[in-house]
């Protein structure tokens, strides 16, 4: 099940809000189809991202995919628990393996996400189209 | 009005055993094969401490056969085919004038003047004309890919596996020999070959009767930990093992020489297509040499991310992953061969930043 205190992203972002700041993470949909993850790359705390801008990377064996913010900020804290085991992100998406910390520039562009009934909706359409 | 285009893609015989499984699927040199089943990391893992079941049936296998077949093949490739007995099998390539790959190959000989090749899938048509090319005298080429379904049974369990199923005696099967006998009551040839740098086996069955050994193959040797192995983890596995892929690592830019595969060349055994310019590497030596290396930074190295020498570009990663069993950031790159020694330090760009690496000793892993 989803988490329903999300904010989710097209990219397969997931964004969680507490006050003026977001937790930015990827969703169990996105970590399923990267496979086994086993190097995660984040910006350095202060690293200003646009919405939607690349602000990382993650990879698995075999693929290599960027994240994008999907809101504005400036990265307060970054997940360094990660740099050893980011196969974290596999296990648990929605929790311990977080990414970012931002302070949310503008949050103006949370509108422009999904719930998680959205979301799912969203999946549902991704895997059949 | 529009169609959609759809690539028509190629299916082996064991398919449908992919799908019930729920692999992931993917197109490959035109097959849609299996990239991975449980996962790339747990599947890496059973073949190097268990044992797992691999379909590499969308490899091409032709028979070469009649009086000038010898002759022909040692003609075609650099290693000496005539050193081969009836039941033995070698690592060689189709060669270039300039000592470049057509392709990489194996070379079984079943009897005197009938061999068998098994080639890359993505090469069949180019090796296959490449052959009929050269073809002279009393030789029959046959290309019989459709007729056979080819599976690797990989990784220290696999004796203990496969020998209550066959009639072969495989404890006496030496490396790179085969033999034909019946698995699970079906006709097959048993070669103790492989791709992973484990023990192991290959199986050719008829392409009909492939599917079942396969199901019950997996059923029986589920005990013994046998898992289903995806291309992702074969890829992974011969790299952690060093051996070459062509279109990667070999292709027809670089020579055997540079390919650090100057062992399958037998220079006493006659004339071969590449000869005179392989010789001519070897009296001036080399100006560039396939190496393995380590990162020394963060990141992972990938196929075609550039190289830099002190500073100097030099040439792409020809594969580069993290290796799952011994857990490193590893890859393999020509370097100028003044600077392939163990220890020399390159740079590869992995999204515009140079990360730090070295050369290391190769195999990355080697079985006890």
């Amino acid at each position: 099940m989803l988490p329903d205190d999300c904010k989710y992203s097209k990219e397969h972002e997931w964004v969680r809000v507490d006050g003026a700041k977001g937790t930015v993470g990827i969703t169990d949909y996105a970590q399923k189809q990267l496979g086994d993850v086993v190097y995660v790359e984040l910006p350095e705390v202060g690293t200003k991202v646009g919405v939607m801008e690349v602000f990382g990377t993650v990879e698995s064996v075999k693929a290599v995919s960027e994240l994008f913010s999907p809101v504005p900020g400036e990265v307060v804290e970054a997940n360094q628990t990660l740099m050893d085991s980011p196969e974290l992100i596999n296990s648990d998406p929605y929790g311990n393996a977080w990414l970012i910390v931002l302070k949310i520039d503008d949050e103006s562009a949370l509108d422009e996400l999904m719930d998680a009934t959205q979301y799912q909706e969203y999946l549902d359409k991704e895997v059949e189209g | 009005m529009t169609f959609a285009s759809k690539t028509l893609l190629k299916r082996t015989p064991l398919y449908p055993i992919h799908k019930a499984l729920g692999a992931r699927l993917v197109d490959f040199a035109g097959w849609e094969m299996p990239v991975s089943f449980a996962g790339v990391v747990d599947e890496h893992m059973s073949v190097r401490q268990k044992a797992g079941l691999f379909d590499v049936s969308h490899m091409g296998e032709f028979e070469v056969k009649g009086h000038g077949a010898e002759a022909l093949l040692q003609f075609l490739t650099p290693n000496d085919v005539s050193r081969l007995q009836d039941g033995q099998a070698h690592y060689s390539a189709l060669t270039t004038e300039s000592g470049c790959f057509v392709d990489d190959l194996l070379v079984y000989r079943q009897a005197e003047n009938d061999y068998l090749l098994v080639v890359n899938a993505a090469n069949i048509d180019k090796d296959f004309a490449w052959i009929e090319q050269h073809r002279k005298g009393d030789v029959f080429l046959r290309n019989v890919s459709d007729d056979y379904a080819l599976m690797a049974l990989q990784g220290p369990e696999s004796m203990a596996i496969l020998s209550p199923l066959t009639d072969v005696d495989l404890s006496g099967l030496r490396y790179y020999w085969f033999v034909e006998g019946e698995v699970l009551g079906v006709k097959a040839t048993v070669s103790r070959t492989g791709y992973t740098g484990e023990d192991g086996f290959e199986i050719m069955i008829a392409a009909d009767k492939a599917e079942k050994v396969a199901e019950e193959l997996l059923e029986r040797g589920v005990a013994s930990g046998l898992a289903p192995v995806g291309l992702a983890a074969r890829d992974t596995l011969r790299l952690e093992a060093k051996m070459a892929l062509y279109g990667n690592d070999i292709d027809a830019t670089h020579s055997v020489l540079e390919a650090d595969l100057g062992w399958i060349i037998k220079w006493q055994k006659g004339d071969f297509i590449g000869r005179d310019a392989l010789l001519q590497q070897k009296e001036q030596g080399i100006s560039r040499k396939l190496i393995g290396f380590e990162m020394v930074d963060r990141g992972i190295a990938r196929h075609a991310y550039p190289v830099f020498v002190n500073g100097k570009s030099s040439d792409i990663v020809t594969s580069g992953s993290f290796a799952p069993f011994i857990k490193k950031n590893i890859g393999l790159a020509y370097l100028p061969a003044d600077a392939s020694q163990e220890g020399s330090e390159l740079e590869v760009e992995i999204r515009g930043r140079r990360a730090r690496a070295r050369v290391v000793q190769t195999p990355f892993y080697k079985r006890e």
